[in-house]
């Protein structure tokens, strides 16, 4: 029963998912692009925050580095934009690994207040290097269409209908399937539990034998490649980017999108990912001031009555269908 | 060297301002052992209550007190309120509880007196003062004298006053406290309306240098992280003498260091955070935490 309910919960979605193209067109299958890349964002996020306890107020900084590294590589050098996704992956990894060394010495709060300031300075760094960054003109850049091998494999008829829009659809929902699954693997093995010993207990965990500062410097590295791989692909989604939208607002909309989500859950990151692309949107209309005041609102009560999220919230709620189906005859 | 001493007054003017906001941080981490995000927008939606009396015909002083006193009522009821039910909780979930208090009061602000910039009077005239060739603008003299009284008061109120000692007693040892009969609740919420009230002060000293509007108070904040950060976050005068510091600095990079001007300022914030957090990471006059195992 419990095995269905989760194989289920992994193919019914991804079903879904392969369909929308064929459903949704234009502007609204773009915002589930955009709904795939936040929610490698924060997955990423969340194994920092949610599974290793460590406080990131600064992740905008390393969504803005990938974003750029694939609009510089695109722009500025021809490169194919396969190539780029890699690069901004492996170039986030050494950036947030070389960050975290010190962030290590820092403690909850002040780590909170380092990453804060990171992300205010980050729009200030990238209109300074305006030779490579296109200042705060930013960087147009083309939308990738379907490359030549993917498009002669298709049936001629339908050849000329994939898009680019449908097209980075399912290169981010693909890529969205590889990370999500790499984390799955990550943190149900050895350094899963490593990760959630340091969070829960540092003393303990160093005296089991876990090398804490490593662990930790590597989260950071890992966290902020996934966290450049979405901003590598928001890059190639949106065709264009400026230094003022990654700022410190977007670093806390992650942080509201793993607090919605839930912590420390996988399957949250969808879940925040559909909250940050939509509910802003549909708060805009009230008044301009409404997303941020509907999203403070819900970051303060999904403190008090939703602690673990919608995943946990969810989860906790089929664990006790369950319960009620199995429980049937038994005595406990 | 006129151009330095000048520089260093702006300087120590801003500064002043940091360290009245690091002041109110301060206060709040002293009482309560939380870093308050909403700190920022809490001084500025008391500068638009102050603003609107203003508006409404009050004299400056009658306006200005009577904010002080909302201030520390709206400090009081947010602790009770707000901060209460997550108190003990993670430090994860005390940052988010704060975040979220941040936006909805700069989301209010925005959505009551709209986001148009508004000019703010000061008290003081606006003469400046001269001494040598050096110019002092009277409204920066003043509002460092008013962060000064502040610290002083604050200081007599914590060192020479019973109860004080209770809220730091109680911000030190609960438990202990707690058995000797201090209501411990209450001198946290104490210790939030009295940052609001610094906070407030803070405000409406800024006011009038950067205009009012909901955003005034974020780059502010940071420097004011920075400047705390700096004293030390268990240090009331550290926080004062690093806001200052951290004002210099500022101007004088600004001015001297060509590649930093006026665009890479909010950077020069994030370097003296991180240096200060890796070279000495209790701060100038702050106490090393130490941790039981």
């Amino acid at each position: 029963m419990i095995r269905a309910l989760r194989v289920s919960g992994v193919v019914v979605p991804l079903a879904v998912a392969l369909a929308l193209p064929l459903l949704l067109s234009g502007f609204r299958l773009f915002q589930f692009t955009q709904v795939f890349i936040y929610a490698i964002a924060l997955l990423g996020l969340n194994l920092l925050t949610g599974y290793n306890g460590q406080f990131s107020l600064g992740h905008s900084a390393f969504y803005a580095l990938g974003a750029y590294t694939t609009a510089i590589m695109m722009d500025r050098w021809s490169i194919d934009y396969g190539w780029t996704l890699p690069v901004a992956a492996v170039l986030c990894f050494v950036v947030g690994f070389l960050f975290g060394i010190p962030a290590l010495r820092l403690e909850g709060l002040y780590l909170a207040l380092a990453t804060f300031a990171l992300a205010l300075s980050v729009p200030q760094i990238l209109k300074y290097f305006d030779g490579w960054t296109g200042g705060s003109q930013g960087i147009v850049l083309n939308k990738p269409g379907p490359p030549a091998f993917v498009l002669s494999a298709l049936p001629p008829a339908t050849r000329l209908k994939v898009n680019a829009d449908q097209w980075l659809y399912l290169v981010a929902l693909a890529t969205l399937v590889l990370l999500f699954a790499m984390a799955r693997n990550l943190l149900a093995r050895r350094t899963g539990r490593a990760l959630v010993a340091i969070r829960d207990n540092p003393i303990a965990a160093a005296s089991m034998g876990i090398d804490t500062s490593l662990y930790k410097s590597l989260t950071f590295g890992v966290s902020a490649a996934y966290v450049g791989v979405a901003g590598a692909l928001s890059a190639l989604a949106v065709a264009f980017v400026a230094p003022d939208t990654f700022n410190v607002f977007l670093s806390i909309t992650f942080l509201v999108g793993i607090v919605v989500g839930g912590l420390a859950s996988i399957s949250g990151a969808i879940f925040g990912g559909l909250f940050i692309q939509f509910v802003p949107n549909w708060a805009q209309d009230i008044s301009k001031a409404a997303p941020w005041a509907i999203n403070g609102v819900f970051l303060i009560v999904f403190m008090y009555v939703m602690p673990r999220g919608i995943a946990g919230s969810l989860r906790m709620l089929m664990a006790r269908l369950a319960r009620g189906a199995a429980g049937t005859g038994l005595t406990r | 060297m006129d151009i330095l001493l000048q520089q260093i007054v702006s300087g120590l003017a801003t500064g002043g301002i940091y360290g009245s906001v690091a002041l109110a941080l301060v206060m709040i981490h002293e009482a309560t052992g939380v870093v308050n995000y909403a700190q920022g927008e809490m001084a500025m939606f008391s500068t638009y209550l102050a603003w609107s009396m203003l508006n409404a015909g009050a004299p400056y002083w009658l306006a200005f007190f009577a904010t002080l006193v909302i201030a520390f009522v709206g400090g009081l009821v947010i602790e009770r309120v707000v901060i209460r039910p997550v108190e003990g909780g993670s430090i994860l979930t005390i940052v988010i509880v704060c975040i979220g208090l941040l936006f909805i009061l700069n989301s209010m602000a925005g959505w009551i007196y709209s986001y148009i910039q508004k000019p703010f009077p000061s008290p003081f005239s606006d003469k400046p003062l001269r001494i040598g060739n050096v110019y002092f603008g009277a409204h920066d003299v003043g509002a460092l004298g008013v962060t000064l009284i502040m610290l002083f008061g604050l200081y007599a109120f914590f060192r020479f006053t019973t109860l004080g000692l209770a809220m730091r007693a109680a911000a030190q040892n609960p438990t202990s406290s707690r058995l000797c009969g201090i209501r411990v609740g209450w001198m946290l919420a104490l210790g939030w309306g009295l940052a609001a009230l610094v906070g407030a002060v803070a405000g409406m000293m800024v006011a009038p240098i950067v205009f009012l509007d909901p955003n005034m108070m974020s780059g502010i904040l940071i420097y004011a992280f920075a400047s705390a950060t700096l004293g030390g976050f268990t240090s009331p005068g550290g926080a004062v003498l690093g806001g200052l510091i951290v004002g210099v600095i500022e101007n004088l990079a600004g001015t001297y260091v060509r590649f930093i001007g006026t665009e890479l300022k909010l950077t020069v914030a994030l370097a003296v955070i991180l240096v200060v957090l890796l070279v000495r990471p209790s701060g100038l006059f702050g106490r090393a935490a130490v941790h039981r195992v």
